[in-house]
């Protein structure tokens, strides 16, 4: 008896008959099996003191289909070519309802049959690079995700879309806009905070709108497109190093932090509107640069109440080369980590200063602590968020020798991952009791 | 000219949907009671559905998605009633186990065989009325029975679900949702298709509806408990009927709908008998507006007025059709008009068969059909009005339903209205888009569960009744009456606080059912009197400081405004005693006194009106006329 076998379980004079499916990570485990009725019920029969036969063998073909091609391809209505780098995430899941299985993978034909709208803008091609789930991400998939997009700038495609996880998203965002600048057309990643599996997803919002951006939009830089409110009305486009997953699962959970968002692509006309008027302009070609290195060996680490030296000199003996510190305030840690900072930094770890307020900006030299930590080799990371600042050491550290090169980068204004001024209207409101 | 329902081979089958009264939602920890006030300016969210071409199930999937296409669907948040688990923003939290607790128990009294564990399915809705697009549903239990005199009826299965949004409003063709209702938890009680006429439906309904209220457990109202219909008969197709509130018309919609299926089939038979075929209807839309340009139609000249224009459509072979009557009030253009309005968001069809009418002329009609090229003794035309995109949706859905007609009864999803009749919803959806809820772990049903469950089984109403009759004396109509009224359960409680020589169990259930009713024909907002308000005006009866008149007085008035105090109505209301009541009355009569007696055959009332002036609620009606009447005659004789 194996899943997709159509089967009977007679038990205290009833009848069960249903397709027997694969039990889920959660059911009980002992006795339970799992039958899928004709009206299309699951319900969990227990096999004791039950009868047990199989009508009809692979009643119904289980197990998602493994196929596996680099690339799928649906032509169009226009002349454009978009290229869909496909990493995984939620964006890609669909469960099949017949078997429950969660089919992780995207072709160009499963997005034109859920955004059959798509079509109008271009023809699609599919790059199945990864099926993973966003919190599998590691710099080595950022590396390679940045030689992909690379090859698809040189090759000349019309539109650049990365769909991947929201969780760490924007860690992959800060990436490529660190490999890859002077950038001659933006790069859209894009996900979904609810599977396209769901008639109220909102991946092909996200979606259509990622396409807008990339054939249309006048900024050359890595940004991510994802709903701006909690009603389909529009999408905002975030700059890549400035944008923040706020919610753990609300559709409009990216916010820019620090920062305006660029632009917003505003439904159901899909028109796009800039917000900010600070921002690259496309580049030449010709000017692109690749540079899709980073290090593994650099950690962050949140400052707590009772944070111990111990953390930080781990990681110096295990030869880690940057530390980011999400510090507490302006940026700031416990006295007692001091000396085990000021060996790090002896030691050539670059030691790098974010704060865990999300909002504001650093800002050592207010008291004591901040200027002790200063002195002991702390780099301050203005208001790069703490995510931001990690991937930009990792890809500082890989790719340049020079320590004091790398210390001097890092604060320096490279795709606008700093933002020197700080208008008021930048913090969010929250509910204070005004009438809803 | 009644139907003979074992001749035309009647199958009905009922879905119960009741709303289970438990504290909190069925995947949320929001309170289950709907907000009340004004929805102007409560927070609004705005989406779109969409579905995969690929994922319709049996439905034409082309026509599916086109239905969905830009439909807006507006949901209002009321603060408190709504989080962001309604908003399909958050996961579904687990299961809610006082829900499967009281599901556990109803299955229990249908003698259903109760699943080992139980799994949420996604069952695909796109008509808006789930934010997520699919209504969460789990099989709690599988078969059972319930007796019936016309034959034991089988149920098939016992669901908990969650409600869907309440539907307030329509705004410029986007449909607009209140989220407080989404995720109530409710029963849905399906039987199989074993009933057999519109009066079993009824009785089975009925007696379903009882044993769900006899848990305590569930909701009272207008709106708690929904039924859904599913009618076929030989040669008819199986048509859903959704949403029938009123269990008194029940009967009333399955005959309707059996009338609606016959006449159909003989609408296909005259159709054939014409020799016209589906090819000859064909969906050429023609711009007519020529035609109207001086019309005297105030529904045409405003309408040209905002720029719009009227299109047509010819259905050849087919006048005098479209009035043949296929429910009470409704014709075969009427079910045309469902079609052009649910897909087109026109506001309605005009056709030849009504015309000239709606201040269209016969030369407007001789011109239509020589423009369009139709022969106006044997072709019928339907026309919408407004911009053309729309028109012509409208005109393909007339065409599409024109074209069904050529086999009989479409499938589809109906929904009630008031008078038992019946109008087009939407395409039925396929059986197979059913999905796993993956975001809820199942629940393995245990001892705890089924002990816990025992507090919610129905007793036998058959019991019940016999008890109402023996142990409380109270006649076959009111046992009745009690079993039917939603107050019914409030009788055992309140038998078991008052039961003596003033208070009797008779008059409780006469106050519980014929009173209240009487309140409730009077437009009294019945629902605000609360239990303790009856035991409290049932014990200022006992203490003899309220007459019977005045405790219906009392409920009367606190009803109609519930932030009045109690206390002090009743004080308004305290019984006078007899000596009090023989002042008032003589008093009367001496002040009337010359008048009484040259009216003496209204001397009666007269006195009567003024008395009860005075007097009403205050001492019981049957007092003051015996007085009067006795008084009276001692002035008279």
């Amino acid at each position: 008896m194996k899943p997709g076998d159509l089967i009977r379980i007679v038990k205290d004079g009833h009848v069960v008959e249903g397709v027997l499916m694969p039990l889920t990570e959660l059911s009980s485990k002992n006795d339970i099996v799992v039958v899928k009725l004709a009206n299309g019920y699951n319900v969990g029969v227990s096999l004791t003191n039950a009868y047990v036969e199989v009508v009809k063998e692979g009643y119904i073909e289980m197990g998602v289909s493994e196929r596996r091609s680099a690339s799928t391809y649906v032509t169009g209505q226009t002349g454009k070519l978009i290229s869909v780098v496909s990493t995984g995430g939620t964006i890609v899941s669909k469960v099949e309802y017949e078997t429950g299985a969660v089919k992780p993978a995207l072709t160009a034909d499963d997005l034109i049959d859920f955004v059959p709208e798509l079509k109008e803008m271009g023809s699609i091609e599919v790059i199945d690079l990864y099926r993973i789930l966003s919190e599998n991400m590691t710099p080595d998939h950022w590396a390679s995700i940045s030689r992909v997009v690379g090859e698809k700038i040189v090759s000349g495609v019309d539109g650049i879309i990365v769909a991947h996880g929201t969780d760490t998203l924007s860690y992959t965002s800060s990436a490529l806009a660190f490999a890859l600048m002077n950038l001659p057309q933006p790069i859209v990643l894009v996900g979904s905070q609810r599977s396209s599996d769901r008639p109220s997803s909102d991946s092909a919002l996200n979606l259509l709108a990622s396409i807008v951006v990339a054939l249309n939009a006048p900024f050359g830089e890595v940004v991510a497109a994802m709903h701006g409110s909690v009603s389909d009305n529009y999408i905002l486009v975030h700059r890549g190093v400035k944008v923040r997953k706020m919610h753990s699962s609300r559709r409009d959970a990216f916010q820019t932090v620090n920062d305006v968002p660029l632009a917003k692509v505003v439904f159901p006309d899909k028109r796009l509107v800039m917000i900010s008027t600070k921002y690259l302009c496309r580049n030449k070609k010709e000017n692109l640069i690749i540079m899709p290195n980073f290090e593994k060996k650099v950690a962050i680490v949140k400052a707590y109440p009772g944070l111990s030296s111990e953390i930080i000199d781990f990681l110096v003996d295990k030869k880690f080369k940057g530390i980011v510190i999400e510090g507490t305030g302006l940026g700031h840690v416990n006295d007692l980590c001091i000396p085990s900072i000021r060996r790090a930094a002896e030691e050539g770890v670059v030691v790098a200063m974010a704060t865990q307020t999300i909002f504001g900006r650093v800002n050592m030299n207010v008291y004591t602590t901040g200027r002790r930590l200063l002195m002991a080799g702390v780099i301050p990371a203005a208001d790069m968020l703490a995510e931001t600042t990690y991937v930009k050491l990792s890809w500082l550290l890989a790719n340049f020798n020079d320590l004091s090169d790398v210390k001097k980068l890092l604060t320096r204004n490279l795709v606008h991952e700093i933002n020197d001024a700080h208008e008021e209207y930048l913090y969010p409101r929250w509910y204070h009791g005004d009438r809803l | 000219m009644g139907i003979d329902y074992n001749d035309v081979g009647l199958q009905v089958g009922l879905e119960i949907h009741q709303q289970l009264d438990t504290s909190s939602k069925l995947f949320c920890s929001c309170p289950t009671k709907l907000f009340e006030g004004p929805d102007e300016e409560l927070a609004k969210v705005e989406r779109y559905l969409r579905i995969g071409r690929s994922e319709t199930g049996e439905v034409d999937p082309a026509a599916l998605y086109e239905y969905m296409k830009g439909k807006k669907i507006i949901y209002l948040a009321p603060k408190g009633h709504v989080c962001t688990v309604e908003l399909d923003e958050e996961p579904p939290h687990e299961l809610n186990k006082e829900a499967l607790s009281v599901a556990l128990g109803i299955s229990l009294g249908f003698k259903s065989k109760i699943v080992d564990e139980v799994y949420v399915m996604r069952k695909i809705v796109v008509d808006g009325s789930n934010t997520t697009g699919f209504q969460r549903t789990a099989i709690i239990a599988l078969g059972g029975e319930l007796f019936d005199e016309e034959g034991t009826v089988r149920i098939q299965t016992i669901c908990l679900e969650e409600d869907a949004a309440r539907r307030v409003r329509d705004l410029d063709g986007s449909a607009v949702y209140n989220l407080d209702r989404l995720g109530i938890p409710l029963i849905e009680i399906s039987t199989a298709p074993d009933i057999r006429s519109p009066e079993q439906t009824l009785r089975v309904a009925s007696r379903i509806g009882l044993m769900l209220r006899l848990t305590g457990k569930v909701k009272r109202g207008i709106g708690t408990i929904r039924q859904d219909i599913n009618v076929s008969i030989k040669g008819g197709s199986k048509v859903e009927i959704k949403g029938v509130q009123n269990l008194e018309i029940i009967d009333k919609v399955v005959e309707y709908e059996v009338m609606r299926q016959l006449t159909l089939l003989r609408l296909r038979d005259e159709i054939l008998s014409r020799g016209i075929s589906r090819d000859d209807i064909e969906d050429k839309f023609l711009d007519v507006t020529e035609v109207f340009k001086e019309s005297k139609s105030r529904l045409i000249v405003n309408n040209l007025r905002e720029g719009n224009k009227v299109y047509a459509c010819v259905l050849k072979g087919f006048k005098g059709l479209l009035k043949v009557e296929v429910q009470p009030g409704r014709r075969f253009g009427t079910e045309l008009a469902d079609y052009a309005r649910e897909w087109g968001g026109v506001s309605g069809i005009i056709h030849t068969d009504e015309l000239p009418g709606y201040g269209i002329s016969v030369d407007e009609v001789k011109r239509l059909y020589s423009l369009l090229g139709a022969d106006e003794g044997r072709d019928a035309v339907v026309m919408v009005i407004g911009p053309e995109g729309k028109c012509t949706r409208s005109l393909n859905a007339v065409v599409s339903r024109v074209k069904e007609a050529f086999i009989g009864v479409p499938k589809e999803t109906r929904v009630a209205n008031d008078d038992g009749t019946t109008r087009y919803m939407r395409p039925q959806p396929g059986a197979a888009r059913m999905y796993p809820e993956t975001d809820i772990p199942p629940v393995r049903i245990d001892e705890n569960l089924i002990r816990e469950a025992m507090k919610y089984v129905p007793r036998d109403p058959n019991a019940v009744y016999e008890e109402l009759l023996t142990k409380y004396s109270l006649s076959h109509e009111l046992s009745k009456q009690l079993l039917r009224s939603p107050y019914m359960l409030y009788f055992f409680d309140l038998v078991k606080e008052f039961s003596d020589d003033v208070v009797t169990p008779q008059y409780i259930a006469s106050l519980l059912t014929i009173h209240l009713k009487g309140l409730k024909s009077e437009g009294i907002p019945i629902e605000n009197i609360t239990f303790d308000v009856i035991k409290y005006v049932l014990s200022m009866l006992r203490s003899g400081s309220l007459s019977k008149d005045g405790v219906i007085e009392v409920l009367r008035e606190y009803a109609s405004d519930p932030k009045k105090s109690i206390n002090d109505l009743a004080k308004r209301y305290v019984k006078k005693d007899l000596d009090e009541v023989t002042r008032v009355i003589s008093k009367i009569v001496e002040s009337n006194r010359d008048e009484l007696i040259k009216k003496k055959d209204r001397a009666f009332n007269i006195v009567m009106g003024l008395a009860m002036k005075d007097l009403r609620g205050k001492v019981d009606g049957k007092v003051v006329a015996d007085l009067v009447r006795k008084l009276l005659d001692e002035l008279l004789r």
